[in-house]
């Protein structure tokens, strides 16, 4: 068992564009559940809307890749209008079943083979990075030392991605301590007292789900510029592993999606590394490889169970700042 | 796309001004880089040959277009694919029926097209393209539209029934406990996994097995109660929390199950499937009788328990209030119990079901109609079962309809979706639900 190689892959896991784009989706989700108290369950929805708009606005209209990033978030904020009319105004978990059901209708939309000639089916969609690719301002090489040794191509993703991360923790920071925060946080805590004092609650639930959501699809924009897109990333599984990333970092925190993020997938790719690497070394008989892998989901999915019975506010997180644990 | 080069440039030069006040690292950004290859991976028809959901292997397609004719057999999956030098392109893809079984041929889903195994693809922007034969028992589709919506129904009042008895258990739950249980689509895989594990792992005859099923999937109900949803009912758990545990239940238990069963489809022994001689089109199974008939009765003894036995009705005014219910001396506890044992035999009984009507069973079986659950029973109104049986018949008769209104089928499920977004903006109470303040 090569325990360099493993720790190596894990390392290496931090920088990675999925990582970034998930850090980013978590920022997204925070200013969804842990400020505003919305159960947004279709992250994967808006994650794929970003994703498949940068590189549609790229393959099919032929726009440059920072204009395709644009029609990304536009297309996300519209996405969180349409689902946000209906169900805003109902009980919150309402809102987490639509929202579940209408990233599922993207994806189905995305997957299905009636519109293959734009989205690729279930192909994906690949290529379109060229362009994105040749606005690089760093000299082609390899760069870094250790684990974080990366081409120039993916570096120009990894500081695209740092900005943007960087950009959204900023902007999320500045918000919640701005009295938009406050009412925004009053809501979560008191939709009632709040509407008591006149705000209208509708309207700015709404701006957080837009605000949010063009967030996560930043997140998805990030994922598509290191690697394809492919409808099979985003299934409600996709959802839930975000969900995990950020009730692990801390919900109602600013830089807890973030460490969530990066613990998820350091702990996943570890543990996918690992794991197998094990079973060729014969410590665990009872697994085959496949199996171990699947394990992996399996912690996953325990771990998303034990955080939310045993510390619902997450690593960094206060648990007064949590309406959700009554 | 006539002059790539030169638009790439003045692209990357924009994009290069713009970097530069964005970040301030650079007076280097000015220096040309190494045009980067835009050496994509070869452009790829590919596509899948099967006969009834079994894929074909050996099949021979030839494809010519531009980089010249090409020839290709399928794998053992049924599965093929060729890389072809140039996208925005026009292809014909030929399946050779020679190479098929005897008796079948490429069936035409048009009705105008007289030779069906012949078909022009384009390859486009996104370089891909897929293209799937229809194989059957070569002769020609000619069901007027009557005959097949009157199939449709059919089926769809089927696959609504066997909804029905995993939604109505999803709505019990979510009545008496609050929780919106989404690891509920692993217990319907859960009852068919243990069918098939008496059926075929113990070779049990199938009047023994699927009752077996049943029970231990309402075991498995009672088990998950005492081991888990009690005792967070103890510490007080909010319903966000809930759900969110209910997520990480259904993630963890999926995995297990694809850790014993892996990701392919088995079959439970199905000794009834031979059609029924009916008039018209319909084709309907024996099995498929069976199954709605089981449905039916299943229902009807369900519903007559909720409203006249004694039980029953306690689970109801649990289920309408649990303090009120509490306070007037029903055991909330013991009927919550009642109602996981009883939702989790529902389900599992519907798993099996779902295993025939698919037909096969896969580790994600369950969570695949999750969301319809919850479509039917938002739809007929949270928390009543009434209403989920009357939602879980709509949903059913939506996806196996919607096929026959232009609607592809791989899309079947988005129509039955998007009724429940608009059932929301419209009735949020759902069908049969009481008109009550939702917000």
């Amino acid at each position: 068992m090569d325990f360099g190689q493993i720790l190596s892959n894990t390392l290496s896991q931090i920088l990675s564009p999925t990582t970034l784009g998930f850090a980013l989706a978590a920022i997204g989700l925070s200013i969804h559940f842990g400020f505003a108290g919305l159960l947004n369950m279709g992250v994967a929805g808006f994650m794929a809307v970003g994703a498949y708009g940068f590189a549609i606005s790229i393959l099919t209209f032929g726009l440059p890749w920072w204009a395709a990033a644009l029609v990304g978030f536009v297309l996300a904020a519209v996405f969180a209008l349409i689902l946000g009319i209906p169900t805003l105004r109902l009980r919150g978990d309402y809102l987490a079943i639509v929202t579940i059901a209408a990233a599922e209708v993207v994806r189905l939309l995305f997957l299905s083979t009636a519109y293959k000639d734009v989205t690729g089916s279930a192909d994906g969609l690949f290529g379109f990075q060229a362009e994105f690719r040749a606005a690089n301002p760093l000299p082609q090489g390899t760069y870094g030392f250790g684990p974080w040794t990366y081409t120039s191509d993916q570096w120009w993703v990894i500081i695209i991605g740092l900005a943007l991360t960087a950009v959204a923790v900023l902007f999320t920071w500045s918000l919640m301590r701005s009295p938009w925060g406050r009412v925004i946080k009053g809501i979560r805590e008191d939709e009632d007292a709040v509407r008591s004092l006149g705000k209208n609650v509708f309207s700015f639930k709404m701006q957080a789900l837009v605000i949010g959501g063009v967030i996560i699809a930043a997140g998805g924009i990030v994922t598509a510029m290191g690697t394809n897109v492919n409808p099979n990333v985003y299934v409600t599984s996709q959802t839930f592993f975000i969900w995990t990333a950020l009730l692990l970092g801390g919900a109602a925190t600013i830089f807890g999606p973030v460490l969530g993020a990066v613990l998820f997938w350091v702990v996943r790719a570890f543990l996918s590394n690992l794991l197998p690497a094990l079973v060729d070394a014969g410590l665990l008989p009872f697994l085959s490889r496949e199996q171990a892998q699947q394990s992996v989901f399996v912690l996953i999915g325990v771990a998303l169970m034990l955080l939310i019975i045993f510390r619902p506010q997450g690593i960094l997180g206060n648990k007064k700042e949590l309406s959700f644990v009554r | 796309m006539t002059h790539p080069n030169a638009r790439a440039r003045t692209t990357r030069n924009r994009a290069g001004a713009l970097l530069a006040l964005a970040l301030t690292l650079m007076g280097l950004l000015a220096l040309p880089t190494a045009a980067h290859a835009a050496e994509d991976d070869p452009y790829r028809i590919s596509g899948n040959v099967q006969l009834e959901g079994e894929p074909l292997e050996g099949v021979e397609l030839t494809v010519d277009g531009p980089g010249g004719e090409q020839t290709v057999e399928t794998d053992a999956s049924g599965q093929w694919s060729v890389g072809v030098p140039e996208r925005n392109a026009d292809y014909t893809v030929t399946l050779n029926e020679e190479t098929l079984p005897e008796g079948i041929a490429v069936i035409d889903e048009t009705g105008e097209d007289t030779s069906p195994n012949v078909r022009e693809v384009t390859v486009g922007p996104g370089g891909r393209v897929t293209t799937n034969f229809f194989i059957g028992e070569g002769e020609r589709n000619t069901t007027s539209f009557i005959d097949q919506l009157l199939e449709r129904l059919v089926n769809g009042v089927n696959f609504g029934l066997m909804l029905a008895l995993a939604a109505i258990g999803l709505s019990l739950v979510y009545g008496t406990t609050g929780i919106s249980n989404f690891a509920h689509g692993e217990m319907v895989t859960f009852g068919a996994l243990i069918a098939l594990l008496f059926a075929v792992g113990l070779s049990l005859p199938l009047l023994v097995a699927v009752p077996l099923a049943v029970i231990v999937s309402g075991a498995f109900g009672y088990a998950m109660d005492a081991g888990l949803w009690r005792p967070l009912r103890r510490k007080g758990l909010g319903v966000v929390q809930l759900m969110i545990v209910s997520i990480g239940l259904s993630l963890a238990l999926r995995y297990i199950f694809q850790m014993f069963v892996g990701g392919g489809t088995l079959q439970l022994p199905n000794p009834l499937s031979g059609v029924i001689p009916l008039p018209g089109s319909i084709v309907l199974t024996w099995m498929d009788l069976l199954s709605m008939v089981i449905s039916v009765v299943v229902i009807i003894v369900f519903a007559l328990w909720l409203t006249r036995s004694r039980i029953g009705r306690a689970t109801r005014a649990v289920s309408d209030n649990p303090s009120l219910a509490a306070a007037s001396g029903i055991d909330v506890d013991a009927i919550v119990r009642i109602v996981w044992i009883l939702a989790a035999s529902l389900a599992g009984l519907s798993g099996v079901l779902w295993a025939y009507f698919r037909p096969g069973i896969k580790w994600d079986m369950g969570s695949s109609i999750l969301l319809l659950l919850f479509a039917a029973v938002v739809l007929g109104g949270l928390g009543t079962a009434l209403g989920a049986l009357v939602g879980s018949l709509i949903v059913g008769i939506l996806v196996e309809t919607t096929s026959l209104f232009g609607v592809p089928d791989d899309l079947k499920y988005v129509g039955a979706l998007v009724v429940l977004i608009l059932i929301l903006l419209l009735r949020p109470q759902g069908i049969l639900g009481r008109k009550e303040r939702v917000g």
